[in-house]
């Protein structure tokens, strides 16, 4: 039990998937103007990093462990990632018409984003069981949501803030970007 | 299995071959289950766009131009609409805001409807069957009028009046329609103001 | 800033009173216009009465310009439920009904009647009232009406209205509190007529249905008014309640939470809290108009400020110009550094001193400039303080707003509860960086609504436009179903004759069986139309020749109907004779099948262009004539009695043959432009403004108006060609053409001289 809270404890606060281990930083700038996409996108990327943490651990022990076919985990991976981005836009367009006009172009990202492939190789890497995996896709996931969404509601008050000119835009987004990642670099030491 | 093991390309040809089977598989069933008929959006970017009917974006009613934005057509084609329009657009649709294409963006921003000079109109209906909205009154040989609070100010009629007697008036704000202007916010970072100033 | 105070002294009405959040305390200055009794203000010599003098509808004029009117006399009506009478406030001429500078933010112009005073102030006769508590609620509501009553505390909202209420009322408030610096018109009003404010509340009261809770409320401020109100109140269930000092309590519903501890939710009226909330002017107004029958007609306002000489509060006629009522003050015009309508909090500035006093003005100031200066400090950045957001009675973030507000984003307002905002200006007050807040606030409430009524107005205009599209394309589902239909007919016809393959005896058979089935009938009917005729003959003979016998006068009517009936049946055997004499060959062409014939004619019609079908029409109505001249001819010779309508009918034709003619000659003048007209003017014009937009969308300002200036000249040897061919053809429409010829010629020497201009900007 300890075990997994320290996963999840690790991949939430301590491993931030963005502000630590700079992955997905793409749709961490992109999808963070508004609160309301940032919630969608944040829901959808975990939905994705989730299965798409079973799949790929699937894929690998029953498939390409038994043939001794690690050395093509990235392909497989990526296959993996880009049909489960795919089911889910597929699944998302038809129940949720909605949360699909905010994903907008934000949900083919998923697939180009790197923290999903991260945490698959990541899983194989650490030799996680099926538990621990799909634990471990879903902390990364909770934890990238958590900073996608504070981050969000940053920038919906930068964007009516008085911010001098040469900072305005997108410099000011990395800045706070910045001091977001320097305040999660406080979680160092808490495991 | 053993065979595999000795053979890794055929093992890797076959293994990959196997999942992309299965996954074309489950997207294709996907496709099928999840089919979604139509195209919301459609209806939305109507509702956001003016409803002049103008044609000024190039396509035959706003309506149309909803339709070609949903299949991709830039979305700054629209001058009555002004910058909020296109803002509201780009925001359903999660793209960056482009500026209005028009060149007189400026010009849009007021609002006017049509006047006929009714002492010079001969009463040739080209106006009526131009205008979009049914908002031109008259008959043939009759003198025709505008009536007001139909008029989108499309512009349309102006064109094929024989005797030039359309006006586009802008409207005036009345005490109904007057509210308070926003202040002008202080050029507070020395930055700025050399920016405002240059 | 919200601490309760609780530590009401024990009074003869002992009432809790509830806190409300936030508020502020501006330094009160009231002491400078309570220092002198309530006068009356001199007579103006000229009012002008703004005809919106209230919430609603603008009232509509009564009188016309010149004439006399008296005192009281009703000069505009409301319009609707929701607007106010207007009354002369003194007697003299209606010198114009016209736009003047209201008192309104906008400094715009409105709709108003000036009056020139007689300098008499002759009363219109008043209906005073007794017993006016025996009344019953309608009849008081009624006066009440009548006598244009709004709000007199600043909002100006029809009092008849909010007394109208549908839902039971527990509590009526009178608000006596008049919170804003400055303004005492209410204090010296309660002081002077205590009594009046006490039986305006009954009034209202007995309106209202009797509310359990009457109670007049007032901030501990003003001492007299509160010892005049208790002592005037004394056996009447009315209560009289002081509270503490707080900025804006006197807002409505900022007094309903004080008094009653209930809070009005957003969005709600008070009557939904079972609430009605009148100001003590008010109250007075309606206790005058249901006691002397007095319409409003003049209300309490403070006139103070540092640059006039004295200040006081002043009872002045409605429709006062504020430069004549400020004269009376020893104004110093030099000295102010503006005038301002309302209190410092809430009111405006004055673009004129020709602005008359109104139903809802209640103060004038005139400050000097240390008391008030003209521009406000400039406004700083927003340091995040958060006093504002303490000082907000409405609990509202203004903060939040203020940012939203900046970025225009509406939706953010609107779920922020911009429209709970009253505007009482306390967060502004407090803003140590002097953001004017609520000029942000107003701004974007005024933005939303007018969004909100262009979303209404192109929701209306699709609708308009898609009912349009819905019926050009049922016409042309129409003409194309009727083209259809015809063409398959035609082809069945066609075909038929191809079916019945034609062996040269047999070509008559099939029609011609059809015909004479067809003409035998024809020939039964006509024989029984022959035989009744002829019956009528012999009746109408046998009726004359008794009324001969008996020498009666009705012999000459009887044999003109013998004759008609004579005639008739000759009519009936001739068309007999003809039916019988070509029984099978007449009907061949027609019979054989009409819709073919129809479409012939209707081919022929159509291959008409105007000008030969108004030919056409000529040549049928010149037959008609020829035909109506020969029966009038006839009917002359008879002199049977017909003759006047037939003249009458031959007149007409005469008068239609002429305007055909003419349109024949105007037609043919006018075809070309006719013919020109693309058979859709609308699909021809979105060509044109699409071509026009691509041709814009690269073109530099240069081209541009190259393009523009060759497009007039293009149009403006169009027009002329119009215009010469109109003054050959000598048409009417020649002036209009030619006033359209020079006006292009303008407007092509303006483009032209722009374009130099440009040209020799770009090179100079």
């Amino acid at each position: 039990m300890t075990e997994f809270a320290a996963i999840l404890l690790g991949t939430v606060l301590v491993n931030n998937y963005v502000l630590v281990q700079f992955l997905g930083l793409c749709p961490f700038m992109g999808v963070s103007n508004k609160l309301e996409s940032a919630i969608g996108m944040a829901g959808a990327t975990t939905f994705v990093l989730t299965l798409a943490s079973i799949c790929s651990y699937l894929v690998y022990t029953w498939i390409l462990s038994p043939l001794e076919l690690e050395y093509l985990r990235t392909i497989a991976f990526i296959m993996v990632i880009a049909v489960v981005v795919q089911f889910a836009k597929m699944f998302i367009e038809k129940t949720s018409p909605l949360l699909y006009r905010v994903l907008g172009v934000f949900l083919p990202l998923i697939t180009t984003n790197c923290a999903v492939l991260g945490v698959a190789l990541q899983n194989t890497n650490k030799g996680y069981n099926f538990w621990q995996s799909s634990l471990y896709g879903f902390g990364a996931a909770v934890g990238f949501s958590l900073v996608l969404i504070l981050f969000s509601a940053m920038r919906e008050r930068l964007a009516a803030a008085d911010v001098p000119l040469p900072f305005q835009g997108a410099a000011i987004g990395m800045i706070t970007a910045g001091l977001m990642s320097l305040a999660f670099m406080g979680f160092a030491g808490l495991i | 299995m053993q065979m595999l093991l000795d053979q890794p390309v055929l093992a890797a040809v076959l293994a990959l071959g196997t999942l992309a089977l299965i996954f074309g598989g489950v997207l294709g069933f996907a496709s099928v289950r999840f089919k979604v008929e139509g195209d919301p959006i459609v209806e939305q970017l109507d509702s956001l766009l003016p409803q002049t009917q103008c044609g000024q974006c190039g396509y035959p009613g706003c309506r149309p131009y909803a339709e070609k934005i949903a299949e991709g057509d830039v979305i700054n084609k629209c001058p009555p609409g002004g910058q909020a329009t296109v803002d509201a657009i780009a925001q359903l649709l999660g793209v960056e805001a482009p500026t209005l294409d028009a060149g007189d963006a400026a010009n849009a921003e007021v609002k006017r409807v049509a006047f006929i000079r009714e002492d010079e109109c001969i009463g040739c209906t080209k106006c009526i069957q131009a205008c979009p909205m049914d908002a031109i009154l008259g008959a043939a040989k009759q003198m025709h009028t505008v009536i007001a609070e139909e008029c989108t100010g499309c512009d349309l009629c102006v064109e094929p009046c024989p005797v030039d007697c359309i006006d586009m008036v802008p409207i005036a704000t009345t005490l109904a329609t007057w509210h308070w202007q926003k202040p002008k916010p202080a050029g507070l970072i020395a930055s700025d103001r050399d920016h405002q100033a240059a | 800033m919200s601490a309760p105070s609780m530590d009401t002294k024990p009074e003869q009405h002992v009432r809790k009173i509830y806190p409300i959040p936030g508020g502020v305390h501006p330094p009160q200055n009231k002491a400078q216009s309570t220092q002198t009794p309530l006068t009356e203000a001199t007579l103006p010599k000229q009012v002008i009465l703004p005809l919106s003098q209230h919430i609603g509808a603008a009232a509509v004029p009564m009188v016309e310009v010149g004439e006399r009117v008296l005192t009281g006399q009703l000069v505009a009506q409301a319009k609707g439920v929701v607007s106010a009478n207007v009354h002369a406030t003194i007697s003299g001429t209606v010198s114009a009904i016209t736009d003047c500078v209201l008192p309104h933010p906008s400094g715009m112009s409105g709709p108003c009647i000036v009056i020139e005073s007689d300098g008499l102030d002759e009363w219109q006769p008043l209906e005073p009232c007794e017993a006016y508590l025996e009344q019953d609620a309608d009849t008081l509501l009624a006066k009440i009406r009548a006598a244009g009553i709004v709000g007199m505390g600043g909002a100006g909202f029809p009092a008849a209205v909010k007394l109208a209420a549908r839902s039971p009322i527990q509590h009526l408030i009178i608000n006596g509190t008049e919170c804003e610096p400055y303004i005492t018109a209410d204090d010296m009003l309660m002081r002077s007529y205590p009594e009046a404010v006490i039986q305006g509340t009954l009034i209202m009261a007995k309106i209202l249905g009797e509310p359990e809770d009457l109670v007049i409320g007032l901030e501990e401020n003003k001492p007299e008014a509160l010892a005049a109100l208790r002592q005037a109140a004394e056996g009447t269930r009315v209560q009289v309640v002081s509270f503490p000092c707080q900025y804006p309590s006197g807002g409505e519903k900022q007094l309903i939470q004080r008094l009653t501890g209930k809070e009005v939710p957003s969005g709600a009226l008070p009557a939904s809290l079972g609430c009605v909330v009148q100001n003590v002017g008010t109250a007075y107004a309606a206790f005058r108009a249901v006691r002397f029958g007095e319409p409003l007609l003049s209300r309490v306002t403070t006139v103070v400020g540092e640059a006039l000489e004295k200040s006081a509060n002043v009872e002045v006629r409605l429709g006062t110009p504020v430069g004549e009522l400020l004269s009376q003050f020893g104004y110093q015009a030099k000295k102010a550094s503006r005038l301002i309508m309302g209190g410092p909090m809430m009111g405006f500035a004055l673009t004129s001193d020709l602005i008359p006093v109104i139903k809802t003005s209640n103060c004038l100031i005139a400050p000097s400039r240390r008391e008030m200066p003209a521009n406000n400090p400039p406004a700083q950045a927003c340091i995040r303080c958060g006093l504002c957001a303490e000082s907000c009675p409405a609990s509202l973030l203004p903060q939040q707003l203020y940012w939203y507000a900046r970025s225009e984003d509406f939706d953010k307002l609107e779920s922020h509860h911009l429209f709970d905002c009253i505007e009482c200006g306390a967060c502004s007050y407090v803003c140590p960086s002097n953001i004017p807040l609520v000029q942000y606030y107003r701004s974007a409430k005024g933005s939303i609504r007018q969004a909100r009524e262009d979303k209404i107005k192109s929701d209306h205009s699709r609708q308009r436009f898609e009912f349009r599209q819905a019926r050009l394309a049922k016409v042309e589902a129409e003409k194309e179903a009727k083209r259809l239909a015809r063409q398959q007919a035609a082809e069945k016809a066609k075909q038929k004759l191809a079916d019945n393959p034609p062996p040269a005896a047999a070509i008559p058979t099939a029609p011609a069986a059809v015909s004479e089935a067809g003409g035998a009938d024809a020939i039964a009917r006509l024989e029984r139309a022959v035989e009744s005729a002829q019956a009528r003959v012999t009746t109408a003979q046998e009726r004359y020749q008794e009324a001969v016998a008996e020498g009666s006068e009705r012999a000459e009517q009887l044999l003109a109907k013998l004759k008609q009936a004579e005639v008739r049946a000759n009519e009936a055997k001739q068309k007999l004779a003809a039916a019988q004499a070509e029984p099978s060959a007449t009907p061949v062409e027609t019979s054989d099948d009409p819709v073919a014939a129809a479409i012939a004619r209707a081919q022929a019609k159509q291959a008409m262009n105007p000008a030969e079908k108004a030919k056409a029409n000529v040549e049928s109505l010149q037959k008609r004539l020829a035909k109506a001249r020969e029966k009038l001819a006839e009917a002359t010779q008879e002199n049977s009695d017909k003759v006047e309508a037939l003249q009458s009918g031959v007149e007409k034709l005469e008068q239609k043959l002429a305007d055909a003619e003419q349109e024949l000659a105007q037609t043919a003048g006018q075809l070309e432009p006719v013919l020109a007209a693309a058979d859709d003017p609308a699909q021809a014009a979105i060509e044109r403004a699409k071509a026009k937009a691509a041709a814009a969308a690269t073109l530099s300002p240069t081209e541009k108006l190259t393009s523009q200036i060759e497009s007039l000249q293009s149009r403006l040897a169009k027009a002329q060609t119009k215009l010469a061919e109109a003054q050959a053809a000598e048409a009417d429409n020649q002036e209009a053409l030619a006033l359209g010829v020079s006006k292009l010629t303008e407007k092509l020497a303006q483009a032209q001289q722009v374009l130099a201009e440009l040209e020799e900007q770009a090179n100079p």
